[in-house]
């Protein structure tokens, strides 16, 4: 067995995981502030004014990493539905499930702040364009799998319920995504302003890289978070957490 | 028995049940018909406006009927035990959901295409476009029947699945939609309408080889 079978199958064992995220937590933390100081400090300071949309062009330092973390999360689920189906492993439920409601909070940091961004560019809070609109169905599809995991009563059926469900919706995002470009250029033409015009000045470029860092390290950092928090709850008749607990209440 | 014999036998006990509860037949074409007739209502009845969405308006009241009808498709069989002998059954789970699937379009999808031409004359959509709206319900409505069944395998136990289900299935509606209703816009404006023809094709052929197989183990994650 290889070390990287191995250090996937200690990764499939609740308290090793527990132990080991709670010492990656704090660096996650820490690298997250610190990214997150310089990337704000590079976009909001140090980069020019853009010499079309002026200063309100700097709302792509939230909106486009938050846009991106979006499907990057939709992706991650999708692959901890697979590893939970085929291995059964525990904690790629736990992941899954922990990772859906920050990926529906980026995805709605995405919407709110692209329309804050369209209504001094586009004249309008909302337009029906294609980016915009496949990025609320991918809001609909994480309210999908949330709805699901709370109505199922047992934890065990509903992480792999929604295991599936996430596999159906990555085969799908491709789908609806080309779907809705194809749908908004046939209905209203090219009239709306695109991201993927001309290429960016570095001196823009490099904080929106350092902000895209910093809400991955916070995506990680949450996410260890969370699933210590699920997992505790779910483990909580088993030898390891009652020693846990009992250590903290002697200690 | 070979899986053919086992797909044709369930698709006709699920047609003789459906045939023994007649009135219920009727309800989701009673349902997309009555839909169709509130947009007048609501929108107002200019012949113009009227014409310019019906496209639109069938698909999407043929896409809350096929919705409407979809948690009946496990209903009667979870209740009384059948869902569970076939998933004990020898025979290749993904092909009886396809019997399954079958039978329901026959029963609640054929019927939305025998009364759309009429709701077409309603609307006063262009009689150039009535071939492309029956092509495209025919293409279409099935996709919707295959993608609504994982929906429902995966709310199957629950005692309050139908809104969870909407909520599961619509954004997977979206492409189908899509293409449907600019399938029929693009034939009553005088287009050629047969690449989104091809697509909904597509959609079909995905659907029909992909949605049964995640149906399956969706339903045997439900009843374990």
């Amino acid at each position: 067995m290889n070390i990287f079978m191995k250090w996937f199958h200690r990764l499939g064992s609740p308290p090793w995981f527990y132990n080991i995220s709670g010492k990656l937590i704090p660096w996650f933390a820490v690298t997250t502030i610190i990214t997150l100081v310089i990337g704000l400090y590079g976009g909001l300071v140090m980069a020019p004014a853009d010499y079309q949309q002026g200063d309100s062009f700097r709302i792509i330092y939230v909106h486009v990493p938050a846009a991106w973390m979006s499907m990057f999360i939709y992706i991650i689920m999708a692959v901890a539905g697979a590893i939970s189906l085929v291995w059964r492993m525990k904690m790629a439920d736990v992941v899954l499930i922990s990772s859906a409601t920050i990926g529906a909070s980026f995805t709605f940091i995405a919407l709110v702040t692209g329309s804050l961004w369209g209504k001094p560019m586009w004249g309008t809070y909302w337009t029906w364009d294609a980016r915009l609109t496949s990025e609320l169905i991918l809001l609909f599809l994480y309210f999908g799998v949330i709805a699901l995991y709370n109505a199922v009563d047992d934890r065990q059926t509903a992480s792999r319920a929604v295991a599936v469900l996430t596999l159906v919706g990555v085969v799908n995002i491709p789908i609806i995504h080309y779907s809705v470009v194809w749908w908004n250029t046939l209905h209203q033409g090219t009239t709306v302003a695109r991201m993927d015009g001309p290429a960016m000045e570095s001196s823009m470029l490099w904080p929106l890289l350092v902000m895209a860092l910093s809400f991955k390290l916070y995506y990680g950092w949450v996410l260890l978070v969370k699933a210590r928090a699920e997992l505790l709850s779910r483990e909580i008749n088993n030898s390891w957490v009652r020693e846990l607990v009992g250590s903290k209440a002697n200690g | 028995m070979s899986v053919w014999s086992a797909f044709i036998q369930l698709i006709r006990r699920d047609l003789i049940l459906a045939l023994r509860r007649r009135a219920e037949l009727a309800n989701p074409i009673l349902f997309f018909v009555m839909v169709i007739v509130l947009f007048p209502l609501g929108v107002g009845a200019e012949p113009n406006l009227l014409a310019r969405m019906a496209p639109g308006i069938v698909w999407v009241s043929a896409l809350l009927a096929a919705l409407l009808s979809m948690d009946a498709i496990f209903r009667s069989d979870f209740e009384d035990g059948t869902l569970e002998q076939l998933l004990l059954s020898a025979q290749p789970l993904p092909v009886l959901i396809l019997a399954k699937v079958s039978a329901h379009w026959l029963v609640t999808g054929l019927p939305l295409l025998v009364v759309a031409p009429l709701l077409a004359v309603f609307l006063g959509m262009s009689e150039s476009a009535l071939g492309a709206l029956l092509i495209s319900l025919a293409l279409g409505t099935p996709v919707l029947s295959l993608i609504g069944t994982i929906g429902v395998a995966l709310t199957v136990g629950l005692s309050r699945g139908g809104v969870i289900l909407s909520l599961l299935v619509l954004p997977l509606y979206v492409p189908v939609l899509i293409f449907g209703a600019s399938m029929v816009d693009a034939a009553a404006t005088g287009l050629s309408f047969s690449g989104q023809m091809y697509i909904l094709a597509a959609f079909l052929a995905l659907a029909l080889s992909l949605a049964p197989v995640a149906a399956a183990s969706a339903l045997r994650i439900s009843l374990s």
